[in-house]
């Protein structure tokens, strides 16, 4: 059984369908991707899951209990966490508070510290920072937070939107290192990326979106080597 | 251990705040204008901090502070004027609709759960409204109340128009000891709001404030933690508003007009929004400021013979305002930006004895 599994998924906003029925899984302890250019609906396909927005069809389910009617508290609850695009860490708030922002639903307080000091070991960087206040962390630190924040809710699976957008190349690659830290520790990750480049050599499963819809999908390799993958998002031309 | 050491160390000024105080009344008289300073300040300063907690800690612009002011005052004076003084202070109204009368500390905690009733009612249309549109439906309901108390149909509860006097006010519940009495009453309700923002809803608050989808994203109930910072909010206001209506000693609704909530709104941001030594230094500041300091404005001044030009009264409100424009203008963070007294040079050190939070 799969973790995570979405069947014909309808969402739209007024009267513009964003998704037009999609369906997809992520096995437990992958790394699945969706990659699609801007305005494919990978975003809207993260927000329906975490329930800041509501399908109007379709099902989604998680370890084989239907979520798709709960409230975001509920889904946060159950395991699913978000990182949402943009970082959106509190930037007022200091590193350490962000974390506990993340536990705010948690009533194990003890566990709570430790997993602190996990996440600390994790990112030792963010404890060196710990009484700074987030918006002054650099963009690859405060990525570094947003996940640690979500990994604070100890779900069983990671969310994550757009993790690269807008960092330096290395700041990237630190990006999908920490991805596969996460995998290393036992944890799924839904992936939404626009590097598809790099989105596919870290997965292993993928899909591809377009206007509402899935198109294709296959293991990172396969599609690595797909022909119109390769002319449509790795910039690579078929002619020679 | 060092929690502990700043824990007594910030009891003992506080102590020794109150000492001052006390010292004040006791070698100024009552009479006197540090006193009237003291007593007004402190009451404005649990009403600024209040609005604060919304404004500043939460991120909910609201601008219905003197509503709920208003609600707690009446509520305070209505229950408290005792039974040979009503007949005469309802004198229109047949001796009005309430016939028993309580001591004032309950009416004190009164004041406050009526406004926080009142905010538990209006929050839940209001507060799914952001930004501006809040203000401006918070500022409707605070004149919408104010209209409400003066119509003559309820008259008999809250005597109309009329002004409401008789009740226990400062002076006769504490003589001598005025100031002592507010700011004790005061400091216990600015304690409480501290401990409500250093703890886990605290952060919640800070949390929507930063940013409300990461925010949600996280688990946290946005309209259930905004309603709360509401209902808390106002409750202090009402508390607020029953100790000015104890200081002022007669009550007309005529005077918590919308220009009341823009002084705390001022008191705020002059203080820092997010500051709770900010917004408590502010109150003083500007209730000293507005009460004293530049009382001379008003009066005619000659140096000799020589008449200086343009005191005469009202233009005190002139210099103030100027004043104002220039806080606002230049030092926009406020007295404290977002920091505690407290924390000052604290932050800046990575390992420094922040408070915990």
């Amino acid at each position: 059984m799969s973790l995570l599994k979405v069947t014909d998924l309808v969402v739209s906003y007024g009267g513009i369908e964003a998704l037009k029925g999609i369906s997809f899984e992520v096995e437990q302890g992958q790394i699945v991707t969706l990659i699609g250019a801007n305005g494919a609906g990978k975003s809207t396909t993260l927000r329906t899951i975490s329930g800041l927005v509501k399908g109007r069809e379709g099902r989604i389910y998680f370890e084989g209990r239907d979520i798709t009617d709960y409230g975001t508290q509920k889904i946060v609850e159950t395991g699913i966490a978000m990182v949402p695009e943009g970082r959106r860490v509190f930037a007022n708030l200091t590193v350490l508070e962000n974390l506990r922002i993340g536990a705010y639903l948690r009533k194990d307080r003890d566990v709570i510290e430790e997993d602190i000091q996990y996440v600390y070991e994790l990112f030792p960087r963010l404890k060196e920072r710990s009484w700074q206040l987030a918006g002054t962390l650099s963009g690859g630190e405060q990525q570094m937070l947003a996940v640690g924040r979500a990994m604070m809710t100890r779900p069983k699976l990671i969310m994550m939107d757009e993790p690269s957008l807008g960092l330096a190349p290395l700041v990237v690659k630190d990006i999908f290192r920490i991805i596969q830290t996460l995998k290393d520790t036992g944890m799924t990750v839904l992936l939404i990326e626009q590097n598809a480049n790099a989105a596919l050599h870290a997965c292993d499963y993928a899909y591809v979106m377009e206007t509402g819809r899935i198109t294709m999908s296959g293991t990172g390799e396969e599609l690595l080597s797909s022909e119109a993958i390769q002319e449509a998002y790795l910039g690579k031309s078929s002619k020679k | 251990m060092k929690k502990n050491q700043k824990l007594i160390i910030s009891l003992l000024a506080v102590a020794a705040l109150f000492f001052l105080a006390w010292l004040v009344e006791q070698t100024q008289g009552t009479q006197s204008m540090a006193v009237t300073v003291l007593q007004k300040g402190a009451v404005y300063a649990l009403i600024a901090v209040s609005m604060n907690l919304l404004n500043g800690f939460t991120g909910l612009f609201s601008l219905g502070q003197a509503g709920f002011m208003l609600v707690g005052a009446y509520t305070y004076a209505v229950l408290t004027i005792p039974m040979a003084k009503r007949a005469a202070v309802y004198q229109y109204y047949n001796g009005g609709w309430v016939q028993f009368t309580i001591g004032f500390l309950p009416a004190l905690l009164l004041a406050g759960a009526a406004a926080a009733l009142f905010a538990a009612l209006i929050g839940m249309p209001v507060l799914r409204l952001k930004g501006d549109y809040l203000a401006i439906a918070t500022l409707g309901f605070a004149e919408i109340i104010r209209a409400i108390v003066q119509w003559d149909g309820i008259g008999p509860l809250t005597n109309g128009s009329n002004l409401l006097k008789t009740y226990p006010t400062l002076k006769n519940i504490m003589p001598g000891n005025t100031v002592l009495f507010t700011f004790l009453a005061v400091g216990i309700c600015i304690g409480l709001i501290l401990l409500l923002i250093n703890s886990t809803y605290g952060r919640a608050f800070k949390a929507i404030r930063d940013d409300e989808v990461a925010a949600e994203a996280m688990g946290i109930n946005l309209f259930h933690h905004k309603q709360m910072a509401f209902v808390i909010s106002s409750f202090f206001a009402g508390i607020g508003g029953a100790l000015l209506a104890m200081y002022q000693g007669s009550l007309q609704a005529n005077s918590f007009k919308s220009s009341m909530t823009y002084e705390i709104l001022l008191i705020v941001v002059i203080g820092g929004l997010g500051s709770v030594s900010g917004s408590v230094m502010a109150s003083f500041l500007f209730i000293a400021a507005s009460e004293w300091w530049m009382r001379f404005l008003d009066s005619e001044m000659l140096i000799g013979n020589f008449k200086v030009p343009l005191l005469a009264p009202g233009f005190r409100m002139v210099v103030f305002s100027v004043v104002i424009m220039v806080v606002v203008l230049f030092f926009r963070k406020g007295i404290m930006g977002d920091r505690e007294l407290w924390e000052i040079g604290a932050r800046r050190g990575a390992k420094g004895g922040r408070k915990k939070a």
